[in-house]
Order: C-alpha cells, then structure tokens, then sequence
C-alpha cells in the first residue's frame, strides 16, 4: 500500500527484475556483450532523477535487501510481478532468470508474482518445461521474446501455426496472461523486433488470453496503439514509459499518457517500474501527483483527462483483475462499490 | 582539429582550407539524417568529432546513445555519412568510424570497403541495403511533418476544407515544409506546386471527412518519433555527459 496525502492506493508493480549482471556472472569470451548489456540498462537509470542513481557496482548486483526495501517498504507494491530474461549467451547462469527471482517468491510468497517462458519453437519439449514450471512457480503469466534467436531461426510471430499448442497448454494449465516484450532487442539485427502486428490476430484467436505488450512497442508506440484499439483482451505495460518519460521529458511524457489513454483507456494500462532499472517510489509519488503540464494548451487539450481512480487502475485495480489479486475494500475506487450496487439495483 | 601532416599526391591545403573542408563535412553531415528519428545526426549530437588532414583525408568518428542500438539504423547512419562525405570534391579519403557500439568493428569494416549489411554480418541478414525498413520510416516522418504543420494551420483558424484545398505550394515556408518535400520526392509521391498540399501515407490527398481521423492518426505518429529521440538524446547526454543543448524542443 502506498499512502499519499492520506489517501491509501493499492500498488501492483507489474514489471519487476532480480539480475545478477556483475563480472562473476559473464561469460569468458561475451564480457564485453555483458558488460555492455548492463551498462545500457545503466544508462536508463540516468533517465530518472539524480538523486534515485546507483553506482554501476551495485546497479550489477544489488542484494535481496535492497529489492526489500525499495519495492515493499519505500516503494509501498502489495505485489509485485517478475518478468524473467535469460540472456545465457552473456550471462552465465542466465541475467534474470524464473529461478533467480523464485528465489525472491520463496521468501514472499504472498507479495510477488513469477511469470514463466516459453518458445514454440522448442516443441514438445518447451510444452513439458512448461508443465514443470507452472506447477513449481503456479505461473499465472508467461513473458515472451518473439525476437529471440533460437537454434538458426530469427524469431517468430505470436500468430504463427507452432505457437498454437502452447497458447491450449497456457488454458490447461491455467495461464492466462501473455506479457509480450515489443521494445529494445538485440538480435535479429536486420528485423524491426519492435513491430506488433503479429499480437492483433493472436489476440483475436485467443480471446480467453490476455496479451500485455511491455513498452508500449516503444519506440513504435503508434504501431502498438493502432492494434491495440482494436482489441478488447490487449493491454499496455507502462514499464520504460514513466522511468524513462516523466521525469527527463515531462512534455514528451504527457503525449505519450494522453496517446494512450485516448487509443488504449485507462482500464488497460498497467504500471511497470522495470525494478532495478528505476526504484519504484519516484515513479508512483510522481505519477500520483501528475497532470498535463498546461492542460488547456492546444497539445493537450482533447487528450482525456486522467483522476484518481484512473491513477487507481493504472497502478494496481487493473493488473489485480488480470491476475486474480484480492484488493482490500478500503483501497479500491472509493464509491465504486457503491455506484455498482445501484446499477445492480437499477439493472434488477 | 589539428591539421596533420600532408599525404603525397593529396591536393595539400593550407591551415584555412583545411577549416573550409571541416566545415563542408559537417554540412554534408547535416544532411545525414537518422532514419528512425528523422532527425540530422549533427542536431542529434552523433557526430562526435571530425578530422581533416591537408591532404583531404577525413575521419568522422560517430556516437550513440547506447552501445546497443540498432545495429540496422546504425549502419545506415555511418554508410549515409560515408557517401556524403565521399561527394565533397576536396575530399580524398573518408574514413567512418561507429565508436562504443556492440557491432562497431563489423560495421566500420564494411562501410570501410564499401560493402552493404550483408558485408558486415554476413549470415545473419540477406537484407543488403535496409531499403524496405528506411522507406517504412520515411513514411511515419512525412505524416509526423504533416501533422504538425496540419496542427498549427488549424491553430491559426483553417478548417478542415481549408486545409485539403491547400496546394504544395500554399505550405508555411520552414524546415517542416523543406523535410516534408524532401521525403515525398523520396517516396516517389508528387510534389508539384499544385498538387495536394498534404497526403495520406500511400501519396493519395487527403479529403475533408478523414481529416480528424487522419490527424490522430498523424499526431500519434509525431508523438511516438518524438518521445524516442526524446528518450535517445537523454541517453547520449548521460552517456557523454553532456550539457543540455538549448535547441531541443523539451
């Protein structure tokens, strides 16, 4: 719970990482990719205020401690959502991995969400790892990385005939949100890994799923915003959005916001820190606090506004609903539950 | 930029010519664009430094704001530099080299021979000159032009019939306007004086209904270039530790 003015909000942070990127971790003959890899992510950081920057020392391995402390205790997430990344050509035993961040589940299990993996193109094998998975971390969500290489393919469409079989092994076992990372990739390095249209027809095929594009498709946030209208089961992350926007471009910031709100709406905006790219706490005080910088100003001026339920849902009503998230009575939309009684009443 | 000593059969300019030839090159810089921005690599702040010897022989050493950009845009970037550079009469040699990047070595062999993407990652792509991927953002860059130009007609009092009766040759005169031309010509979409003022991405002009439509579509466009080299340039300036440059827009 974050409080704020003395009103209390309920916070799920839907983007959260546990790395392990310091030299112990890389790979003899790839320390230059690793190294790199880390201090690019370091370079984001920048992007947030001054007084919230680590040294690259601690911003490659900070401690179980500091997550404690920044996520639950300044940064008031109830819970909190890994997304794994694996990266193992870098990273020995992988950058970010599910068993990393279950490390973290296991101590707090009640306040911390792991998504798996999986990748069509491992077949039969990939569905049995999923199996396995789910049942060891009770996986709710899955992140995929359609741009990924694997054995000589250059990635692949979420629309594609293999991807079938485990979008049923997710309704099976029970996984209903696919989080799909459409933002900064490494390889394949001729293709636009950031393009989403191969999400529209997923979606539409798989209505029962939800399909939560991290970055917004960032930098092609009209590709992403352009789809995802058209589809009802399509969420935004807004991971990279807030970190990277609010505070370096407040102008910049309020566009992307208002775009969003008027293409996706605020029920299907989803807060993200990218946890240890930005500490959590900046992010919601500043976004709890925010308004269009000059409201009536002709650049802003028929984007739809933004309250304090709205500010709700984003940062925790919504991602609550998608996984299931009992929420307080005192911390959801004060009224709400009385204006649903009355439409019931009416409705009856 | 010191003046370094003259190579044999090099036209050999003195200390001032050699000014003027500096100068020349980051001219023809200017007119190197980032694709994905749309945006001069010298606005930008890309082009780090610039040598030039007597002898015509010039080096441009080229920054990114990660060392993980996209090795695809990069390459267009320092191969654009390299055949700008080339044009420039009193320039022997060009030499281009991406600095701090994951795939400068590769990059920088090609461009130095010549060689297209294929050259430089050879096996890993069969795309040689990134054609479709360029021709895809200079499409988003026009209806991101189009739109602000659009916004501020609309501001000064033009309706929507106005503003899809406008000819070519009733644009505001700027740099939004110059880009705008350009990126037409470069998409093979007409830009005679009479022909339509502003047009739909496929080159078709505009009608008056779509105008709302085509105008949110647009400002999303112009919102989205926008916010990535926003975030692009705060990265290069923590990167380099740069001052703030006061021409930005934010």
């Amino acid at each position: 719970m974050y409080e704020r003015n003395g009103e209390k909000y309920f916070i799920v942070d839907s983007h959260l990482h546990m790395w392990s990127a310091g030299p112990d971790n890389w790979v003899k003959g790839a320390e230059q990719y690793a190294k790199g890899w880390i201090e690019c992510f370091h370079a984001y950081m920048g992007l947030g205020p001054a007084e919230t920057h680590w040294p690259i020392e601690k911003f490659m391995s900070y401690t179980h401690e500091d997550f404690v402390k920044d996520v639950f205790e300044d940064g008031g997430v109830d819970v909190g959502i890994f997304q794994s990344t694996y990266l193992r050509e870098w990273y020995t035993n992988g950058f970010n991995t599910a068993a990393q961040n279950a490390a973290l589940f296991e101590k707090y299990p009640d306040k911390l969400i792991v998504n798996g993996r999986w990748d069509p193109r491992d077949g039969e094998k990939g569905l049995k790892e999923l199996e396995e998975d789910a049942k060891k971390y009770k996986l709710q969500g899955v992140k995929l990385y359609t741009a990924e290489w694997n054995n000589g393919s250059r990635g692949y469409r979420l629309d594609d005939d293999i991807c079938k079989p485990f979008y049923d092994k997710c309704r099976e076992l029970g996984i209903k949100n696919i989080h799909v990372h459409k933002g900064p990739t490494i390889w394949p390095l001729d293709k636009d890994a950031f393009d989403p249209r191969d999400v529209d027809q997923a979606a539409t095929d798989n209505g029962d799923l939800n399909f939560i594009i991290e970055h917004v498709g960032l930098p092609r946030i009209e590709d992403f915003c352009f789809m995802a209208t058209q589809e009802p089961n399509v969420y935004a992350g807004l991971s990279v959005v807030i970190g990277g926007l609010m505070h370096a471009r407040p102008r910049f910031f309020a566009k992307v916001i208002g775009e969003l709100l008027f293409w996706v709406g605020e029920d299907k905006m989803l807060f993200g820190s990218d946890y240890g790219i930005w500490e959590p706490k900046w992010q919601i005080e500043g976004f709890l606090g925010w308004d269009y910088p000059d409201a009536d100003h002709e650049e802003f001026s028929d984007y739809p506004r933004l309250n304090d339920a709205g500010k709700r849902k984003i940062l925790g009503l919504n991602a609550a609903k998608l996984y299931g998230i009992e929420v307080p009575a005192e911390l959801q939309i004060p009224g709400a539950a009385d204006r649903e009684d009355a439409q019931l009443v009416e409705a009856g | 930029m010191t003046p370094t000593a003259s190579h044999q059969g090099g036209p050999d300019l003195a200390g001032q010519a050699v000014e003027t030839v500096r100068e020349q090159v980051l001219a023809a810089l200017d007119g190197v664009i980032d694709p994905e921005l749309d945006e001069p690599i010298t606005k930008l702040r890309f082009v780090s430094s610039v040598d030039v010897t007597p002898a015509g022989d010039v080096e441009v050493n080229l920054r990114l704001p990660t060392p993980q950009c996209a090795p695809n845009f990069a390459f267009l970037m320092a191969a654009d530099a390299r055949t700008a550079v080339r044009r420039l009469p009193q320039v022997r040699t060009v030499k281009v080299h991406l600095e701090d990047h994951y795939t400068g070595p590769e990059i920088n062999s090609a461009i130095a021979d010549g060689k297209g993407f294929m050259g430089a990652f050879p096996g890993e792509t069969d795309d040689d000159d990134l054609a479709a991927l360029r021709e895809l953002f200079q499409r988003k860059a026009l209806i991101a032009r189009q739109a602000r130009i659009c916004q501020s007609l609309m501001g000064a009092g033009l309706d929507a019939d106005d503003v899809v009766a406008l000819h070519v040759r009733e644009l505001p005169d700027g740099p939004e306007t110059v880009r705008c031309l350009q990126l037409r010509g470069e998409l093979g979409i007409g830009c005679a004086p009479d022909g339509p003022a502003f047009v739909l991405p496929n080159g078709e002009p505009l009608v008056a209904d779509q105008l709302q439509r085509w105008l949110r579509m647009a400002r999303l466009v112009a919102t989205s270039l926008e916010a990535n080299g926003g975030i692009c340039r705060s990265l290069l300036q923590f990167r380099h530790d740069l001052a703030t440059d006061p021409e930005e827009r934010e």
